[in-house]
């Protein structure tokens, strides 16, 4: 028997409600207004009064206005064909809603989240009579490039035994396709998807593993200095404009992995656009499909209703988790965590909770905390590895970085991809700031390697800033020249041209070969006699490098450019070859 | 049914709660006291206590003024009847013209499903250089003006309102000064360009209630005419001035401040005006640029930088100037691809030397030697800014991409402009070699 209650109290979009009988956090609700009913979600309970989020704009909402509580918890559909689908914070499917509506997103229509026509062709892999629980796998179907696991629901928590299961052939996904049975003989008849509630995290595993397996991106500044792992999680603060979506939007593309799950969450509808317009017409590489067709898209922009903007995050996380039990690498990119710590604030402030700094409600911590914990690389029941790697943007109030979201999500993930203002402006793309970031991650770099680097970009920084002071005219040529090498590493390796159809990504393999040319360069010793000759000598070689980023790696072109680079070290270096290797040598080899 | 109530219970700043029932969220009132009738709308229901915020503000009200309720939800008329008119924040005429009841219409609805949204693509030519050239105006583009106060702001905007390229002007008055609102309406006057234009003017004289209705009846309008295939460009003079009226009554209803006094929910309150910004496909769109006075010429302050993360971008006004740094049309590569071969290179170039200019100019304050490729930098420098970048230059973009090539052959050779070779054939001066 499901509840009803009535309206009691409407306060933006947070509505009070009377009930009789029994109501759970996070229950799922609707407000009766006129033929329309408005999903809400119960966030307090204090006696026979709740209080609930409405998911859409509150207006025309009166005193003593019907509530229908559903017993469910906030859940997504699970099964196959959520990929390269478009859903608001809810799971709605905005293509169909717009077959539907047109322009614009009509309050309470509410489709459903998978295509309930389309057949998929199922195999199954138990038999009458196997021991099956929670997450084994029942069957397969092929969803697109993947294979796509059909699992006994994650929210069945006995054991049981299988009683039926159909052959092999072609199904919708309300099709049953297998009945199971507990100890005490009840039978469940089970198809090929179920909910699972959003804000619990899908526990099945055998182990939580560390994360230790480079998450190639193919920015160079990120998988060289500031890596993300496998099951990871990583944050990228910054100020508006300094380029965050870009770089979200660059890694939904290159980054090397199975399923990418984009969650536009509070930001600019148009941002949305490009990637909808644009992915299905991009291929991917490794696979010559679509890129859509690994790509999941939450979309729940600025302007549309707060509440489900906090839900969006977690249906989210809660789609990737999903694929993980499927033995996949997922992705999920959040842009941006302000705006839902911000949602988060809003409904704090109609609660009427004790504020904690700028607002923010006590909790913000810890909800952020828990977040980011579902994050992570496990080995699943059948021995295979899934992961869902977690990466964030953070828009900080006036870009300050002490504020309460970014000091919070500092604390917890494993990398912080901090963007500054002034290298922005500077048109230093990705503005990764190279000095104030950090990952924990092992990269793919030998820390050796990259140790040294971080130590010439410190000399520079530190010259440059003196420079500043006392001008050209004060600094000494070894130090010139320390500068300029700084500098020469930033312009050609840290910063990377988006709009370059070969620079825009830098595979693992392109990297670690670049990076040892680049070392050679900058450990050398240069025949330079003055300031005007050394910023000429390493202007030509940045010209000559940033060819070399734009060319098709191993390529013929690759190969003239590379003899060239090295010609012209040759021209003006004042050690042998063999002085210059050995130092490499000396540096970083393992011998 | 309207039910009417004689008893008011609260009154505080502007909101005023009196006990009703049956009285929906949104729905409005209309309240008649000693100085007359006053519209309020409801923005909290508690059981059968109902707050309302007193349009015409709280002053002068009594507890035993009669409160009749509406039954419907704020409304504006739309028709073609509007153009040429003159309006309040509450959408009565302001030009003693008619009142216009047929075909009201809500405003405030809902956005636009993303999934129906189309990647913008048309360039909006405004006749100025620091926009066209450098920033470009794109249809559906929702761009602030960030300004200190002093700037001539509202200059620009009855410029671009007299030039832009579109159908329909809607202008938005926000606390806008009577002598403000009066140059709009004479500048737009003798421009005639005033029948293709509606104006909402809140002054800073109106209720401070009233400046919260201008975005949206404005939007609204905008909404309906673009959905009729018309061009529209909203022009909304000051967002901070709406910022601040939503402030104090946030402030009213004892809503925890955020930061620095404005509500929480001031970013998702801006969003869901600026987002009505779009194209609609098969349909006309809506382009918003909206004054933004920076207090304290702080960018940091909430309400430019809550805008910043909305926008597509900003036009900063300093000095009289729309500044080449700062300001950034984020969607101008959508289209400066499509004007004239020379536009992203010469946009590119002449900015990078620009900076390297204001470099210049930071040596020379510190006593270093100019050198001749400085003295060349600081020629340049201001023959930039009094030919391209002052606000009284008034050139189509094709004289203006011309006027660049000609200031930067005054000033360099060919070789040190750092063009592409192909470029610099085509369009080089001849006179100048
Ligand atoms: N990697 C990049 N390469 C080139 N331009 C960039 C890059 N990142 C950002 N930009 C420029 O900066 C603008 C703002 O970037 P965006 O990612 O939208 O910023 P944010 O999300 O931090 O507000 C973009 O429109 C683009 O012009
Ligand atoms: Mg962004």
């Amino acid at each position: 028997m499901t509840n009803i209650g009535s309206v009691i109290g409407v306060n933006g979009n947070m509505v009070s409600v009377q009930f009789e009988g029994d109501v759970s956090l996070n229950e799922v609700a609707y407000v009766v207004v006129g033929d329309k009913k408005l999903k809400s979600e119960v966030i307090r309970i204090k006696g026979s009064r709740a209080e609930m989020q409405v998911f859409e704009i509150t207006k025309g909402i009166g005193i003593g206005d019907k509530v229908e509580f559903t017993n469910d918890l906030l859940s997504v559909e699970l099964g196959p064909g959520l990929l390269s689908q478009i859903y608001d914070g809810l799971q709605n499917p905005l293509p169909q809603l717009a077959e539907q509506c047109g322009f614009f997103l009509d309050r309470g229509v509410y489709l459903q989240p998978l295509n309930r026509d389309k057949k998929w062709k199922f195999t199954p892999h138990v038999k009458p009579g196997d021991s099956v629980a929670r997450g084994d796998t029942l069957g397969t179907t092929p969803e697109g490039i993947f294979t796509h696991r059909i699992m006994v629901p994650f929210n069945m928590y006995d054991n049981y035994k299988v009683k039926s299961i159909v052959s092999e052939g072609e199904y919708t996904v309300d099709h049953q396709i297998a009945e199971v049975e507990d100890d005490k003989g009840n039978v469940y008849p089970l198809t090929m998807t179920f909910n699972w509630p959003v804000k619990k995290a899908i526990d099945i595993f055998i182990e939580r593993l560390k994360p230790v397996e480079p998450l190639v991106t193919q920015s160079r500044i990120i998988d060289t200095l500031f890596p993300v792992n496998l099951g990871g999680t990583f944050c990228i603060p910054g100020p508006f404009g300094a380029g965050k979506t870009v770089l979200q939007q660059l890694t939904s593309r290159y980054a090397e992995i199975d399923i990418v799950i984009i969650a536009a969450c509070g930001e600019r509808a148009g941002e949305v656009v490009e990637t909808l317009k644009e992915f299905p017409e991009l291929l991917d590489p490794k696979t010559g499909k679509s890129l859509m067709e690994r790509t999941i898209i939450i979309c729940n922009t600025s302007s549309m209703p707060v509440a489900a903007r906090e839900a969006s995050v977690y249906t989210a996380v809660t789609l990737a988790e999903y694929y993980r039990q499927m033995g996949l690498n997922a992705l999920l990119l959040a842009d941006s965590t302000s705006r839902w710590a911000q949602a988060m604030r809003e409904m704090s402030g109609r609660l009427e909770e004790i504020p904690g700094e700028e607002a923010f409600p006590a909790y913000l911590e810890s909800v952020i905390a828990s977040f980011y914990e579902r994050a992570g690389i496990v080995k699943l029941r059948d021995g295979s590895i899934g992961s869902v790697t977690i990466g964030g943007t953070v828009s900080p109030a006036g870009g300050n970085f002490e504020e309460p979201v970014t000091q919070a999500t500092l604390k917890v993930v494993g990398a912080f991809h901090g963007l500054s203002r002034e290298r922005s402006d500077a048109r230093r793309y990705p503005a990764i700031h190279p000095l104030e970031s950090w990952s924990k991650y092992k990269g793919l770099i030998d820390v050796r390697k990259t140790d040294y680097l971080r130590k010439v970009l410190f000399r520079s920084d530190e010259i440059g800033q003196m420079m500043k002071v006392v001008g050209e005219e004060g600094t000494s040529l070894e130090d010139y020249i320390d500068y300029l090498k700084g500098e020469f590493f930033d312009s050609v390796y840290l910063q990377q041209n988006a709009f370059d159809p070969v620079d825009v990504a830098a595979s693992a393999e392109r990297q670690l070969y670049i990076l040892d040319k680049l070392l050679i360069i900058i450990l050398t010793h240069y025949d330079l006699t003055d300031k005007e000759t050394s910023r000429s000598f390493f202007n030509q070689m940045r010209q000559k490098f940033l060819d070399w980023n734009g060319s098709k790696f191993q390529s013929d072109e690759f190969k003239k450019i590379e003899a060239e680079l090295q010609e012209m070290i040759d021209a003006n270096r004042r050690e042998s070859k063999e002085e210059i290797k050995e130092k490499f040598d000396k540096l970083f080899s393992d011998n | 049914m309207r039910k009417i109530y004689s008893r008011i219970n609260e009154i505080t700043g502007n909101v005023v709660t009196v006990n009703a029932d049956n009285i929906k969220y949104g729905e409005l009132a209309e309240i008649t006291s000693a100085h007359g009738k006053s519209l309020a709308e409801v923005i909290r229901l508690d059981g059968e206590k109902v707050s309302l915020q007193v349009f015409s503000g709280g002053r002068g009200v009594s507890t035993g003024d009669e409160v009749k309720f509406l039954s419907r939800p704020m409304q504006v008329s739309f028709s073609d009847n509007l153009l040429g008119r003159i309006f309040n924040g509450r959408g009565e005429p302001r030009d003693n013209g008619t009142h216009l009841t047929e075909n009201m219409i809500e405003i405030g609805g809902p956005s636009v499903n993303p999934s129906k949204r189309i990647i913008p693509r048309n360039m909006i030519r405004t006749g100025i250089p620091m926009i066209d050239l450098f920033n470009t105006l794109v249809e559906s583009q929702k761009l602030p003006i960030f300004s200190v106060s002093g700037e001539p702001y509202n200059e620009l905007l009855a410029r671009i309102a007299m030039q832009a390229e579109v159908d329909i002007i809607i202008l938005g008055g926000c606390g806008l000064k009577y002598d403000d609102y009066l140059f709009f309406r004479e500048t737009l006057e003798e421009s005639g360009s005033l029948s293709r234009s509606i104006f909402f003017v809140h002054t800073a004289a109106d209720p401070i209630v009233e400046c919260l209705m201008v975005p949206d009846i404005s939007l609204a309008v905008a909404e309906k005419f673009a959905l009729k295939g018309k061009r529209v460009l909203v022009l909304i003079t000051d967002m901070t001035n709406f910022s601040d009226a939503m402030k104090e009554i946030a402030i009213t209803m004892e809503q925890v401040p955020s930061n620095r006094g404005y509500p929480g929910d001031l970013y998702s309150q801006l969003a869901s005006r600026y987002e009505k910004a779009v194209d609609f496909e098969g349909a006309g769109s809506i382009t918003i640029l909206a004054v933004t006075t920076m207090p304290g010429d702080d960018v940091t302050h909430p309400v430019p930088d809550n805008t910043g993360y909305i926008t597509e971008g900003q036009f900063y006004l300093r000095n009289g100037r729309i500044e080449p740094f700062g300001s950034l049309s984020r969607l101008k590569q959508l289209v400066n691809d499509k004007t004239r071969d020379d536009h992203r290179a010469l946009m590119d170039g002449m900015i990078k030397l620009y900076a390297n200019y204001k470099e210049t100019l930071e040596k020379k304050a510190m006593g270093f030697r100019m050198s001749d490729w400085d003295d060349k930098l600081l020629k340049y420098g201001v023959l930039f800014e009094d030919e391209l970048m002052a606000l009284s230059v008034n050139i189509p973009l094709e004289e203006a991409l011309d006027k660049g090539w000609e200031i930067l052959a005054k000033c360099f050779t060919r070789e040190e402009t750092g063009m592409r070779t192909d470029l610099l054939n085509k369009f080089w001066p001849k006179s100048e070699g």
